[in-house]
């Protein structure tokens, strides 16, 4: 088992937690992601690790409430514990190997959407904790869905923050954040973008015609995270990689994003008959017509 | 009663165990195991015992079954292995203990396998436990892999006294025994964590959900944590495809997957992990692991076939699954590889294209080798695909631990004699150095390597 040590909550349906666990905390790196379990019969969850600390032997991860296993999460106080709590799973980001002087001498962007505020968080820590200031955009829907913009700030050269609707600061998608940017004169070397896979999609059509290279961090379906199932497989350029342990970050301009798109949804349906079964209860016994429920 | 042929064994009926996950075979009980004793004729060269991969004293222990002494017929098998009731169940006997049984020659074997399988079961259900009388020696190993070759390595590691500790990456113990072998082949309550509690009984104590290679490293389990010798029992896990157009399609997936959701997630009963449930599923593959997921898929209620490129005569799995397999109303499309997967406007797979092979001249592997006629493609309607076409060992530890000699199929390199890698201290056997094989000979493999570092730390001295 593993002791929350705080349980809060972000935003809407976006909740924070802060997990004792001393085998990740101790050889994690930023852009490695953990998974974790609720209880004996939840699903695994592959969560990006926001934060951790060597001393404390923490980890810090942040969830936002989409089906059945995360709504168990919600529920969860500082006291509870986790059943499971695995990792660190995937490779570091590639920043981490790089020389510091070499990137002293680049300017970065970051481009986060909505719950990819959490895992753009560490590292742009990271390079803050090492000299390196980089730029962050921070987008969401609307003004409720903007999370941890405080402890960015203090991390951040600038942070730039837009919500779709206007309600907060800029409007518009992050992808209109970067053409105002370059149109105000401003390059980059480098951009890494963390958010929805459509998000990522955009921003990459983008910064390739800005010639900006960009890596990005794919959340597809997965099992083990260990390299076991093939689940989480993607095709960048020729060839097939597993978002497990090859990645999870993978050169942007070369991840195809529709098929990844497409095997996000596989089991959209099945996903969502057991989040309603977690949230109203065994409610349902087939008869519709629409579900096989009752075949 | 006819002495050349087996006791027959009690199955679920094969109409009835098509929908349930139960188990199919359901074992002699005392009558029928000791009159199936009374047919091993004690030989003294015993061929037998050569044939099995942990060399069990098998005319020893059948004797005592046809006496009525269970528990000295268990004493005589635990002897030499850790899990005899998984053994008994999944062993290919006919191709070990069995296929050298002098009763074959005329008639049928000795059934060897259902004989262990009656033995440990009638030790669980009389509770019954290994015991260890070795002197404990204040020395620590450490075992990767909860799967048969590090239980077995373990146990016996145990039972010479070491203090042992097993490290397993996922969050339940057993590695295939819990995640690939289904329920209705190898029951987990029953059958997989009673072994395990055996294990436990001897003093092994077991760490989950850590991964050697992330959450630490071998040189750490050596120099910070203080184990003097290490086991790599980390298996075969990584799935091979094909490399055919439209493999990324939805709705194909790789056998470990498949059976990793219905077995370790428990997707077959009500679970949080979903499976995906297809009209018509083709299982690209003849081994034991594409009869465990064509069996998987047909219990779930799906159509199932099975699409092997060689004809049923090289079939790589245990006669007895495919037997199984057939009478459960599996169809078998043989001497017919996949080229394409098809796919609909919405990228799930719509169905599979195939081309008819016919047998050539034998390979190296002394197999007939299948060969392509020209012109013969033809197409399967189906809306899942499995491709299950055996795996490759996990990177993971390899790529972590300086001074670890691995070949090009990226399996690690051992003595044979002892499971000595390239790094001192360091010892591997099972999947990880062989490639996916059987739970038995990884289970020798752990034996092996179990006496092979009790020399290395008795020769190191205090």
């Amino acid at each position: 088992m593993y002791s929350i040590l705080e349980a809060k909550e972000l935003a809407d349906s976006i909740y924070e937690f802060v997990v004792k666990a001393p085998n990740v905390a101790a050889n994690c790196e930023p852009g490695q992601f953990v998974i974790v379990r609720t209880s004996e019969d939840s699903e695994r969850i592959p969560l990006t690790i926001c934060d951790y600390d060597r001393e404390k032997e923490t980890i810090t991860i942040v969830v936002q409430v989409i089906g059945a296993g995360t709504y168990m999460m919600k529920s969860l106080k500082a006291g509870d514990s986790f059943h499971d709590f695995v990792g660190p799973l995937g490779r570091p980001s590639e920043l981490i190997d790089t020389p510091i002087e070499e990137l002293k001498q680049k300017k970065i962007l970051f481009v986060a959407g909505g719950l990819g505020t959490a895992p753009v968080y560490p590292q742009v820590k990271w390079l803050h904790e090492h000299g390196v200031d980089a730029d962050v955009i921070v987008g969401a829907k609307t003004k409720s869905l903007i999370i941890m913009e405080k402890e960015m700030e203090a991390v951040a050269g600038t942070l730039y923050i837009t919500t779709d609707d206007g309600s907060y600061k800029r409007q518009g998608m992050v992808t209109k954040v970067i053409e105002d940017l370059y149109a105000e004169g401003k390059k980059y070397d480098l951009c890494v973008t963390i958010g929805p896979m459509i998000m990522m999609k955009f921003v990459c059509l983008l910064t390739k015609k800005l010639e900006l290279k960009t890596i990005v961090s794919m959340n597809p379906i997965m099992v083990d995270g260990t390299g076991m199932c093939g689940a989480c497989r993607l095709t960048v350029g020729d060839s097939v990689k597993f978002a497990c342990v090859d990645g999870p970050e993978f050169d942007g301009h070369l991840v195809n994003f529709d098929e990844a798109m497409k095997r996000q949804q596989i089991y959209k349906t099945a996903e969502g008959r057991a989040y309603l079964k977690a949230k109203e209860g065994d409610t349902h016994h087939g008869g519709c017509g629409q579900c096989g429920g009752d075949k | 009663m006819d002495v050349l042929k087996k006791v027959p064994v009690r199955e679920q009926d094969p109409k009835v165990r098509a929908t349930n996950f139960e188990e199919v075979c359901l074992g002699y009980n005392k009558e029928e195991a000791m009159e199936e004793a009374s047919r091993c004729l004690n030989c003294k060269n015993a061929q037998c015992i050569k044939g099995c991969p942990v060399s069990i004293s098998i005319p020893d222990f059948i004797k005592e079954v046809k006496e009525g002494n269970f528990e000295e017929a268990y004493k005589v098998i635990n002897k030499s292995s850790s899990l005899p009731a998984v053994c008994g169940r999944v062993c290919p006997q006919e191709n070990q203990c069995e296929g050298k049984c002098i009763r074959g020659i005329k008639g049928e074997a000795v059934s060897i396998g259902k004989l262990e399988r009656f033995v440990a079961d009638w030790a669980f259900e009389n509770g019954i436990k290994p015991s260890v009388n070795a002197e404990k020696k204040n020395k620590k190993v450490a075992v990767i892999g909860s799967g048969p070759s590090g239980l077995s390595c373990a146990g016996d590691l145990a039972k010479m006294g070491y203090d042992v500790t097993v490290f397993e990456a996922l969050h339940e113990l057993g590695g295939v025994l819990v995640y690939g072998i289904p329920e209705f082949r190898l029951p987990k309550e029953k059958v997989v964590k009673k072994e395990i509690e055996n294990v436990k009984a001897l003093g092994v104590k077991f760490e989950k959900n850590t991964i050697i290679g992330k959450s630490f490293t071998i040189d750490e389990l050596i120099d910070k944590y203080g184990f003097e010798a290490v086991f790599i029992g980390s298996g075969a896990g990584l799935p091979k495809f094909m490399g055919i157009p439209g493999e990324n399609a939805n709705g194909v997936f790789s056998a470990n997957e498949y059976l990793t959701r219905s077995n370790l997630m428990k997707a077959f009963k009500e679970s949080e992990t979903p499976i995906m449930i297809g009209k018509k599923v083709v299982v690209v593959g003849g081994g034991n692991v594409a009869m465990d997921a064509a069996r998987t898929a047909l219990r779930l209620g799906s159509e199932v076939h099975i699409v092997y490129r060689r004809s049923e005569e090289e079939l790589p799995a245990r006669v007895e699954e495919v037997h199984h397999a057939k009478e459960e109303g599996i169809i078998f499309n043989l001497l017919t590889n996949p080229v394409e997967i098809l796919s609909d406007e919405n990228g799930w797979v719509s169905g599979i294209k195939c081309i008819r092979m016919e047998l050539g001249e034998p390979d190296e592997s002394g197999r007939r080798s299948p060969i392509e006629v020209p012109g013969s493609e033809f197409e399967i309607e189906c809306d899942a695909v499995i491709m299950s076409l055996g795996t490759s060992p996990n990177p993971l530890i390899s790529s972590t631990t300086k001074g670890l000699e691995i070949n090009r199929r990226k399996c690690i390199v051992v003595k044979e004699e002892n499971g000595e890698t390239s790094k001192e201290g360091v010892f591997a056997g099972g999947d990880a150095v062989t490639g996916a094989a059987t739970v038995i000979l990884a289970m020798g493999a752990g034996r092996t390597a179990a006496k092979g570092i009790d020399e290395y730390l008795s020769s190191k001295g205090n």
